[in-house]
């Protein structure tokens, strides 16, 4: 597992792509948080990340999918797969081992945002006037995403020999598991059903881990959902007609 | 036995590409697996390899079983697969210790070295595979089998698309391989597999139609080269 990991990640860092996708995401996330008049900090007057932590779930939708969505579909396009499941590893040696790859990509993504909070930390009034607790806690709310939608790219990816496919049913599958159950139960009038439907979702307990209180069923539920995904590729993979 | 195929059956969709075959290959000898294009070698391959599951059947590699103990299958053959797919943004050498991290190896650097020097690929060891020429690159495939010094090589036409020098390279290098391990090999070159083969088995549209000893099969057709009796039994079902 760890040379698949390995392997991955030299990948990674060895293709322009990777470079242009985190610094994309590094951008959009500066814009907003500086620029943009509705969430920048400048007009905002209120020295916090929450714009920024806000976003970036968005932001996640198209940044994870777009590192995802190589790892099973270039493989099986080229052939590659063949070798790779033909060496004595397990489905899920080369499962965790691309899923991991792939969540260190999202790290590195993630790594030089500390600078934002570096920068409002000491441009406040008064210096060291933010929440620190809260960063914290998003932080984790976001690794957490991260991890779920690293998942949702991998099974995309393994789907299909298209990376362009993979890439788009990422997206909408994340989309949908981060936003669409909230809006289902928005549409249901039954109130008992519709906190169900939501608590479903995504966003519901990203928003309750980045409030800063780690509730250990958010955190089973980032990963069982994380899990779903995987055992889902497997299944895709056991299933193989190539 | 170090290869036992019993009523192997592959069932694509609705295409039977393979259909009861049953053969048996052992150590120190090459067994050529002949057939036209589309005859179902490939899928026997694939099937010996722990690649796809067949349909019915069972098939054993060195009595390990390859539905019930496929990573003990996969440790002891070395596998060239159809096409040779390759990284082809990796350099060779650091492809060839990625396929010995994935074996496992105690001591990549000196495996590298040997199958290096094996194949003669020293003065392009340094190269990136997407770089290298089609005979080159076939070297690095079957140097990527050889990694573990495995008992068992499956080569899934290791000959096609080179040029005659080539040709005679790989198939010498088989031929040495074949004296100490068990090796099969799929072509639909017949002078190739008389140059290299010690048994064959011919298969057309999914069924054996010859399973012998090539010298056994001279003579049971007597005066006729393989090309010949190839012809008669790949196109007797069609008349
Ligand atoms: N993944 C697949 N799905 C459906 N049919 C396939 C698949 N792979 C091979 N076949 C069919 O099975 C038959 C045998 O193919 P193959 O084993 O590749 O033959 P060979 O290697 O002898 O040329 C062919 O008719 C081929 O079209
Ligand atoms: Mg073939």
């Amino acid at each position: 597992m760890l040379t698949v990991f390995r392997k991955e990640i030299a990948a990674y860092l060895g293709s322009l792509v990777a470079y242009i996708i985190i610094g994309i995401f590094l951008l959009v996330a500066g814009l907003f948080l500086w620029v943009f008049p509705d969430t920048a900090i400048p007009d905002y007057g209120y020295a916090g990340l929450d714009s920024f932590f806000n976003i970036a779930p968005y932001l996640f939708m198209f940044l994870i999918p777009a590192i995802t969505m190589r790892s099973f579909a270039e493989e099986r396009k080229e052939g590659t797969f063949e070798l790779l499941a033909t060496w004595p590893l397990t489905d899920w040696q080369i499962i965790m081992g691309k899923y991991l790859g792939s969540l260190a990509i999202v790290l590195l993504a993630l790594l030089p945002t500390l600078i934002y909070y570096y920068t409002v930390y000491h441009l406040g009034a008064v210096t060291g006037n933010i929440d620190t607790g809260a960063v914290i806690g998003s932080y984790i709310g976001l690794l957490l995403l991260g991890a779920g939608f690293t998942a949702i790219g991998i099974f995309a990816s393994s789907l299909t020999k298209n990376q362009i496919i993979a890439f788009a049913i990422a997206v909408f599958l994340s989309f949908f598991a981060f936003s669409g159950f909230a809006s289902l139960s928005n549409l249901i009038a039954l109130q008992s059903v519709d906190t169900m439907i939501a608590s479903l979702g995504i966003s519901q307990h990203y928003e309750a881990v980045s409030r800063g209180v780690l509730d250990t069923r958010d955190l089973v539920y980032f990963l069982s959902f994380s899990a779903l995904f995987l055992v889902l590729t497997k299944t895709v993979l056991a299933g193989r007609k190539w | 036995m170090s290869i036992c195929v019993e009523e192997l059956t592959k069932v694509y969709e609705s295409q039977k590409a393979v259909d009861k075959v049953s053969f048996t290959a052992q150590k120190g000898r090459v067994l050529g697996f002949l057939g036209p294009n589309g005859a179902g070698k490939s899928t026997v391959m694939k099937i010996l390899t722990c690649f796809i599951p067949q349909t019915s059947g069972k098939a054993t590699v060195n009595g390990y079983d390859v539905n019930l103990n496929p990573i003990d299958v996969r440790r002891c053959v070395g596998y060239l697969p159809e096409h040779n797919p390759l990284y082809l943004d990796m350099y060779v050498k650091e492809f060839l210790t990625f396929a010995a991290g994935m074996h496992k190896l105690p001591d990549k650097t000196r495996h590298v070295a040997r199958v290096i020097e094996h194949v003669s690929l020293g003065d392009e060891q340094h190269k990136k595979i997407g770089a290298l020429s089609k005979g080159y690159r076939q070297r690095v495939g079957l140097a990527q089998a050889l990694i573990h010094d495995p008992q068992v090589l499956i080569l899934d036409e290791p000959t096609s698309g080179l040029d005659p020098n080539q040709l005679i390279g790989i198939r010498g290098l088989i031929r040495e391989l074949g004296k100490d391990k068990t090796v099969i090999l799929s072509t639909h070159i017949m002078q190739e597999a008389e140059a290299v083969c010690n048994d064959v088995v011919i298969i057309n549209r999914g069924r054996i139609v010859a399973n012998d000893a090539l010298d056994n099969l001279q003579v049971t057709y007597p005066g006729k080269g393989l090309e010949e009796i190839f012809i008669t039994l790949t196109t007797a079902g069609q008349k």
